[in-house]
């Protein structure tokens, strides 16, 4: 699928006025169709509705649909970079996605905004200085989430993840913040659908907490599965099994959980409410976390074009590494290696009125970074 | 010359023609798309070795291609880290170098094909079918937890493999080189047919009594042709890798096994370019029906089911004609 | 590890494994009348989770989002028998993957148009909500028991029905010749309708009995349609009885597999390597058994033919 959004009648005035930007750019490679659809149609209305609050008619976005397969993914990255000639890629929700496609098109001197998914790689030795997430590195909630639970007492975790890599990344990351014992860890099936067997050792165990990364599906299906289990442990996890878009579907049996994120639509900063007030306006449905992520990787196009013509690569990376945006989620900015410096917050799956949703309890982490940039050498 | 055999010439004429022009206007996306193709139907010319001659439908040949990619992968990124392969007993290093990898490929996917074969060959129909569906989701599962080759995010490669006096990062002359391959697997798989070998084998098909009969055994014929059809569609899951620079487990899924099938149906069952003709269509939809709208699978399928139902001996069928030989 | 964590596993065991019975018998059936591989069985999962959570979103009643399920389901089978599959009879397995390959495409994306991308909500009814306690002291969720004796009850019918009714011996009879019961004045055509239908209908229920404590999404059929071609190519294609003894064994051997192989490897390996080649042991467990199956008995354990 492809549309495009552009007026020439635009550009045309803004060259005439003289004003330095020219016309920007940019592919959009994101999932669409398929199960994983939710996320990539969120990042895409939220990045959309960045663009044209902007009131930038020159910024035209071509959108392609990645199907969540990376070869997919691959081939029409070669597409926009060589046929329709794009200035910036952005889009992917996945990492094995990101991985596939970011190290050769940022090798071909394009920029890339990662509005999700921040494979720890890309933030280590393969970093780039044309590559921008605007989102997380992967490990970012599941830090904090580590150092909260630490501050607030727990002494055991049970900790639970599909077995592939960006799960032992999230992993990883929560017990590289967390002091007390881990008393189980358990790796399931990507894809598994029935949590019977986990949830009877989750019950089992010692543990005083269930700390699980179980994106999409597989998050709906054990959460509905152990609230009717009679297990009583309390719940945590990174805000990805409890957005939005996942909650509606899981209903009130995920009313307690807390789960860590750097964004919540009651997040009470600068220009977030009318974020939540305008995409409700446009979508007519609330905003997630990737509709956020969408919006501000919109905003920081947006304020690079502003400031620098996207052919002087070198001016146009120093204003996306100025970061002078309005962010939803407050004050943002990057650290050495283009990866978020940001505050984390902790939130509670709540109810208001018929909706089920996240509120904010408190902060996780102020000023979090990630834990790969000293490998960065850009 | 009948017509199937002018029909294939005009298939052929247009691989070499339409990229060369797409070269000569600057397009360099069009070649990648015909490389695409190219490779695929180079996948689907191995599987139609079993199935279109020995009637052995696999559900499981993605197992191959993905065999083929990480040989790819995991030479490369050897290479490319300098790590050694295997220091023990011997020392084996990662390599960049096309005609090596291929040839790892080739032997690789040709023994797993052989073990594979062995094993799955003793069920027939529907069981073999689904037995072979079965090692393709062995393999995929182990893909995707093997996580000393990154597991389910897989590997990039960050510059394309070499091939001695060419330069493969010019999309043309790296089509070149899958074009090549295509005909000689082309080539290779018309003599075959033709030949006692390949007799015997679509003898072994309809009526295997009779070849018992003179003494030949149909489980061997069959093993052989499984084996080297593995091997082609290994080479091709090479290609493949190369071609996006990149190896991940969802070459081992069963929905590629699955389009592999299609390519062959598209085009013709029993043809020898029939998974050439489908393989290049089924680029080119899923290219342009793509643009659409979101929900361009409906259409898809909805083609699909047409062809199926109304379009028996498929697109081939339809141009030139009924088979001859095949029944 | 406790006694009672073992029962608690092996129930678990068994209620996946009725599950897939009703997901593998339709599939085992339509086979077994029709020679038919329908590729697409798992979308009418899908159709009957989807049908569930839209009537029992608009109504409030879990019982009347299994009714709908069920019609939901049975029509759609009915239909695409009627429009497609009727078609295919005569044609050899690879158009039949073929076609029914196509079909999953247009569920899976027409299902995303008419229901959005999102996952849809649907949940335990009230009343078969938390658990309860077994003799011995294994605290169980109702509602999964309740789904392992709902499995068993259908069960009992499906085998009641083939073996003791008109229409089962209709059934047994096109099984083994197909051409002697339209001889002998049966009506085919609608005979393979209400077979495809009741497949399709037994899919449906599953869909919307396992959806209640799963993720009703888009391509949700899927995983499970790979679980049930396994299981009954284990039991036997055609066969009931082996669809029931196959969807056991691979219940049993996914559930307890991926509890129990990565404490083994923990006898024998560091604790954080064998929970990954346990994990990782556990997802290839059900095609390990079913490639050994086949190779033990090449028809599967209660299939007679190929």
């Amino acid at each position: 699928m492809k549309f495009r959004t552009l007026a020439l009648g635009g550009a045309l005035c803004a060259a005439l006025a003289g004003m330095a930007s020219a016309e920007v750019k940019v592919g959009m490679i994101t999932t669409l169709s398929g199960g994983g659809a939710g996320l990539g149609i969120d990042v895409r209305d939220g990045f959309m509705l960045a663009i044209e609050q902007s009131g930038r008619t020159d910024i035209e976005v071509v959108i392609e649909d990645d199907q969540r397969k990376p070869d997919v993914a691959v081939q029409l990255a070669d597409k926009l970079v060589q046929s329709e000639k794009v200035d910036v890629l952005t889009g992917i929700i996945w990492s094995n996605l990101a991985m596939a496609v970011v190290p050769s098109v940022t090798a071909q001197g394009k920029f890339y905004l990662s509005p999700n998914a921040g494979p720890s790689q890309l933030a280590g030795r393969g970093c780039n200085k044309n590559y921008f997430n605007v989102a997380w590195q992967n490990d970012a909630f599941n830090e904090a989430a580590g150092a909260w639970a630490s501050e607030n007492g727990i002494g055991k975790v049970f900790l639970m993840a599909p077995n592939y890599p960006a799960g032992k990344d999230m992993i990883a990351g929560f017990k590289r913040f967390f002091k007390g014992e881990v008393s189980e860890e358990v790796y399931t099936k990507l894809g598994q659908t029935d949590y019977a067997a986990e949830i009877a050792q989750v019950k089992a165990s010692d543990a005083d907490m269930v700390y699980y990364f179980l994106p999409g599906g597989m998050g709906i299906s054990f959460m509905k599965q152990y609230a009717g289990s009679g297990a009583e442990k309390p719940v945590m996890g990174p805000a990805f099994s409890f957005d939005q878009g996942i909650l509606g579907a899981i209903g009130e049996a995920a009313l307690g959980v807390k789960n860590t994120a750097h964004w919540s639509k009651d997040l009470d900063v600068p220009g977030n409410a009318e974020f939540v007030e305008s995409f409700v306006a446009k979508y007519d449905r609330l905003p997630s976390l990737y509709a956020a992520q969408g919006f501000d990787t919109g905003l920081l196009l947006v304020s690079a074009a502003e400031k620098a013509d996207v052919s002087d690569a070198d001016a146009f990376r120093a204003a996306l590494e100025a970061a002078d945006i309005q962010s939803v989620r407050g004050a943002f900015k990057f650290g050495a290696n283009h990866h978020p410096i940001q505050t984390i917050y902790m939130r509670e799956v709540v109810k208001e009125g018929d909706v089920v949703t996240n509120r904010i309890i408190g902060t996780a982490a102020t000023d979090h970074t990630d834990a790969y940039g000293a490998d960065c050498k850009m | 010359m009948t017509r199937e055999t002018l029909f294939n010439l005009a298939v052929l004429a247009g691989l070499i023609a339409l990229p060369l022009y797409a070269h000569l206007a600057e397009e360099p996306f069009t070649i990648t798309l015909a490389t695409r193709a190219v490779i695929l139907s180079l996948a689907a010319v191995g599987l139609n070795i079993a199935l279109g001659i020995g009637g052995l439908v696999s559900l499981g040949h993605a197992v191959f291609f993905g065999i083929g990619g990480y040989a790819m992968g995991i030479l490369a990124f050897h290479a490319q880290n300098y790590m050694p392969l295997m220091e023990a007993p011997f020392l084996i290093e990662g390599t960049k170098s096309m005609p090596m990898i291929w040839l790892v490929a080739v032997i690789a996917s040709a023994l797993a094909a052989l073990v594979i074969g062995l094993l799955s060959l003793r069920t027939s129909g529907v069981y073999f079918i689904m037995i072979t569906l079965a090692f393709g989701q062995m393999f995929y599962y182990f893909a995707i937890s093997w996580s000393a080759y990154g597991g389910e995010d897989g590997m990039s490669i960050y510059v394309r493999n070499d091939f001695p006096g060419l330069n493969t990062l010019v999309p043309i002359q790296f089509y070149g080189l899958c074009l090549a391959a295509l005909v000689l697997a082309l080539g290779f798989n018309g003599a075959l047919a033709r030949s006692r070998f390949g007799l015997a084998l679509n003898a072994a098909r309809q009526v295997p009594e009779r070849v018992r009969a003179v003494g030949l055994d149909p489980f061997r014929l069959r093993l052989v042709a499984f084996t080297i059809s593995g091997a082609i569609t290994g080479l091709a899951g090479a290609l493949f890798a190369d071609l996006n620079r990149f190896v991940s487990p969802t070459m081992f899924s069963w929905q590629l096994s699955g389009e592999f099938i299609v390519f062959i149906i598209i085009g013709g069952t029993a043809r020898l370019f029939g998974p050439v003709v489908g393989a290049c269509l089924f680029v080119v939809l899923e290219h342009y029906i793509g643009g659409w709208s979101d929900y361009w699978h409906i259409w898809f399928g909805l083609l699909l089911l047409v062809i199926v139902l109304f379009g028996r001996g498929g697109v081939i069928g339809l141009i030139a004609g009924k088979a001859r030989a095949h029944g | 590890m406790s006694l009672i964590l073992i029962a608690e596993q092996i129930l678990n065991g068994l209620q996946s494994g009725i599950m897939l019975f009703l997901m593998a018998a339709g599939l085992t059936l339509i086979f077994g009348v029709m020679g038919l591989i329908n590729l697409a069985h798992g979308s009418l999962y899908m159709v009957g989770a989807f049908c569930a959570a839209a009537v029992a979103a608009a109504t409030g009643s879990f019982a009347l989002g299994l009714v709908a399920a069920l019609a939901g389901a049975a029509a759609a089978g009915a239909l695409i028998e009627l429009v497609v599959i009727r078609r295919l009879y005569d044609r050899d397995h690879l158009d039949q993957v073929l076609a029914t390959f196509a079909l999953i495409l247009v569920f899976s994306e027409g299902t995303r148009w008419v229901f959005g991308s999102f996952p849809l909500y649907l949940d335990v009814p009230a009343a078969l909500s938390g658990p309860v306690t077994l003799p011995g002291g294994i605290e169980y969720p109702l509602y999964r028991l309740t789904l392992i004796l709902a499995g068993l009850a259908v069960a009992a019918g499906l085998f009641w029905l083939i073996a003791r009714t008109r229409i089962g011996i209709q059934i047994r009879a096109g099984e083994n010749d197909r051409e002697m019961i339209a001889a002998l004045g049966v009506d085919i055509d609608r005979l393979y309708t209400f077979i495809f239908a009741l497949g399709a209908a037994l899919a449906g229920l599953a869909g919307a009995l396992v959806g209640a404590i799963q993720s009703v999404q888009v391509g949700m059929g899927e995983p499970v349609l790979i679980l049930a071609f396994v299981t009954i190519v284990i039991g036997g294609i055609g066969s009931i009885k082996g669809a029931l003894v196959g969807a056991l064994l691979v219940g049993l051997t996914e559930t307890l597999g991926s509890v129990f192989l990565p404490e083994v490897f923990k006898l024998f390996m560091a604790p954080a390597a064998a929970t990954q080649t346990g994990a990782s042991l556990s997802s290839m467990a059900i095609y390990i058994l079913m490639a050994g199956v086949l190779l033990w008995r090449p028809t599967g354990l209660f299939g007679a033919r190929a």
